[in-house]
């Protein structure tokens, strides 16, 4: 399942209401691909500024042309733009597939499948891997405003139930998701919840979930620069089995984790009982300072960033 | 004909000058995914420090113009975790491996050579001096000639004396040259130049600095003309002191003008960021850059800038 590196050469670039769906040939990304997997680009040609990659979460592979790769962006910075900027023909370097896939159930089960913005891409590849386990699906989908909502024909199409939620209210309900999520896992019978969202959503998702003891797969967006696991930028606590916390990074640990493992309240800053945080003590018993309470998921208030060390880092 | 692109530091041959400079490949897993790091000249490793450490929260990242800023804060899994499965891992895959230290204390960085003594397979200690001293109220070694020079008195004094050391400096300093001389006069075989230049971000959007630590190194090309003063003032300085050059370097022709400078090794970083097979494509574009200029074995350019004999091989071309 290693990634592999390649100049990948465009063959689509299409609008879709605000967003942007890039098609790409890559037999050998789409071969090896699984739902929940991610591509990285780098952007702005060979003399770029942009020493960044771009990391997109892939929306579907086909095997036309011995293989293609199409992901989704909006064209929101000078990175994204560039790419919205590329014709049919052009080439690209691209690496993948990277990341770690949504698990699937063993048994058939009622999935739910939440997505917000172009968030909801990659759900649509892990629907059908879903359906040919003969699980059921329903779809849960949000965003800004009708433009904004990616995926509501298809997830109409392919579901047994699609709802829809848009701040505005310019399509589906007025309002965020997770007002409705509740009322779906009631009434869809929901055994597990597969999330793609901004991380307040992912949050909100998780804590409903919890209260119905569902499980969460939810896919983090965080910012990514390498992709790869070397830059150590896209780093989250996460929660292990042996209930240690690690800093971990989203591109090689990630991108889809277990909704109940990720310290969501702990997002962007480091716990002090995380393995190494300072004054984790490895002699207390899960690595916490002796003497402090007991932590009981997520309710820590927001630390202080530690000092910078070593900014050769 | 092909070019001889070997190199050496200390007892060790490598089969190429082209390394992974610190923190940039990972454990060294990472990057083999993409490049077979035993044809990689060495792999200079995260920096090690002897506890577990989470580093800094994020946003830890900013891409700045032909740079990258970070505050990861030497995230990492302590010596007993590298030693146990990190430099196993390498070595059976045939990698050379310089290790990075880094201490808040000169104890610390003491124990960690000696540590490093007793295994095989080091091929160099490479010394992070940018490190906050928790003795001197967190004030980076590197940035105090004295300082520098006790951290090197005391990892030369505890490691094994067949493993070279190097000091890595920052560039952040009045007279890089007097951090220089202090390290080779502690007992330093070599330097590594350059660290990265301590920098800032402010995000318009939230109004705050782009970075939790709120400051970062700052690497890429942008530091490039920074890192090739530095290794010109080093080679002038100690001519005979071996240089492992980093900052900056993206292409083969990057790779040539730090040789050029003086540096006999150069190290790929922030670039791996971008492109994970980094290593081998500035070593190919390295041998055509010295084809062109009728070169056969790249140490005949080491520090080349500096003599008449520069020009003489200007005019071949």
């Amino acid at each position: 399942m290693a990634p592999v590196q390649i100049r990948s050469t465009v063959l689509t670039l299409r609008r879709v209401d605000a967003y942007h769906a890039l098609t790409l040939v890559a037999p050998a990304i789409a071969a090896k691909f699984r739902p929940g997997q991610f591509v990285t680009v780098a952007v702005g040609g060979p003399e770029t500024s942009m020493l960044g990659r771009r990391a997109f979460a892939v929306h579907d592979v086909r095997p036309d042309h011995g293989g293609t790769v199409e992901f989704i962006f909006e064209a929101s910075g000078p990175g994204t733009r560039w790419l919205a900027s590329l014709r049919a023909r052009d080439s690209l370097d691209l690496v993948g597939p990277l990341g770690r896939p949504f698990p699937l159930p063993k048994d058939p089960s009622s999935c739910l499948l939440l997505g917000v913005g172009y968030g909801s891409a990659p759900l649509f590849a892990l629907a059908a891997r879903l359906a040919e386990r003969g699980c059921s699906i329903d779809y849960l989908l949000g965003g800004q405003s009708a433009d904004r909502v990616f995926g509501a024909l298809s997830a109409r199409r392919n579901g047994r139930s699609a709802a829809v939620a848009t701040s505005d209210g310019s399509f589906g309900a007025r309002g965020a998701v997770t007002a409705l999520l509740e009322q779906i896992i009631r009434e869809a019978r929901t055994d597990v919840i597969y999330a793609s969202a901004p991380v307040p959503v992912l949050r909100a998702v998780t804590a409903t979930a919890n209260r119905y003891a569902i499980p969460v797969q939810a896919s983090v967006d965080v910012p990514m620069a390498c992709g790869t696991g070397v830059c150590m930028g896209c780093v989250l606590p996460v929660t292990g089995n042996d209930g240690i916390t690690r800093i971990v990074r989203s591109c090689v640990d990630g991108p889809v984790f277990r909704g109940d493992l990720v310290r969501w309240d702990d997002m962007g800053t480091i716990p002090f009982d995380a393995l190494g945080a300072p004054g984790w003590n490895p002699a207390s018993p899960g690595g916490r300072p002796p003497g402090n309470p007991p932590i009981l998921g997520g309710n820590l208030p927001p630390q202080t960033p530690a000092a910078p060390l070593g900014h050769a880092g | 004909m092909p070019v001889d692109m070997r190199a050496r530091i200390g007892q060790v041959e490598l089969p190429n000058l082209v390394l992974t400079a610190a923190g940039c490949a990972g454990a060294g897993r990472e990057l083999a995914q993409f490049t077979d790091v035993a044809r990689v000249g060495a792999i200079i490793s995260k920096s090690i420090m002897a506890e577990p450490r989470t580093g800094n929260p994020a946003p830890r990242l900013a891409e700045t113009p032909s740079g990258m800023l970070n505050s990861v804060g030497t995230q990492g899994p302590g010596i007993d975790a590298f030693l146990q499965r990190d430099l196993p891992w390498l070595l059976s895959r045939g990698a050379r491996v310089v290790v990075s230290i880094a201490g808040q204390t000169i104890r610390e960085y003491a124990e960690l050579a000696a540590r490093l003594s007793d295994t095989a397979g080091v091929t160099a200690i490479e010394v992070n001096l940018s490190c906050p001293n928790a003795e001197d109220a967190g004030r980076l070694f590197a940035l105090d000639p004295q300082r520098a020079g006790s951290v090197i008195a005391a990892v030369r004094g505890s490691a094994r004396y067949d493993i070279p050391v190097f000091a890595k400096l920052a560039p952040d300093v009045t007279d890089i040259v007097a951090v220089a001389s202090a390290c080779v006069a502690a007992g330093a075989e070599g330097l590594s130049l350059i660290n990265t230049l301590l920098g800032m971000a402010i995000d318009p959007a939230t109004m705050r600095p782009a970075l939790a630590g709120t400051y970062g190194g700052l690497s890429g090309p942008a530091i490039r003309p920074v890192a090739v003063r530095c290794i010109w003032q080093a080679r002038e300085a100690f001519p005979g002191v071996p240089i492992i050059g980093m900052g900056g370097v993206r292409t083969g022709r990057d790779a040539l003008e730090l040789l050029l400078a003086g540096a006999s090794t150069i190290a790929v970083g922030t670039e791996l960021m971008h492109d994970p097979s980094a290593c081998s494509r500035v070593l190919r574009e390295l041998e055509e850059e010295l084809v062109a200029i009728g070169v056969d074995r790249a140490a005949d350019v080491v520090g080349q800038a500096h003599g008449r004999f520069a020009r003489g091989l200007a005019r071949r071309t």
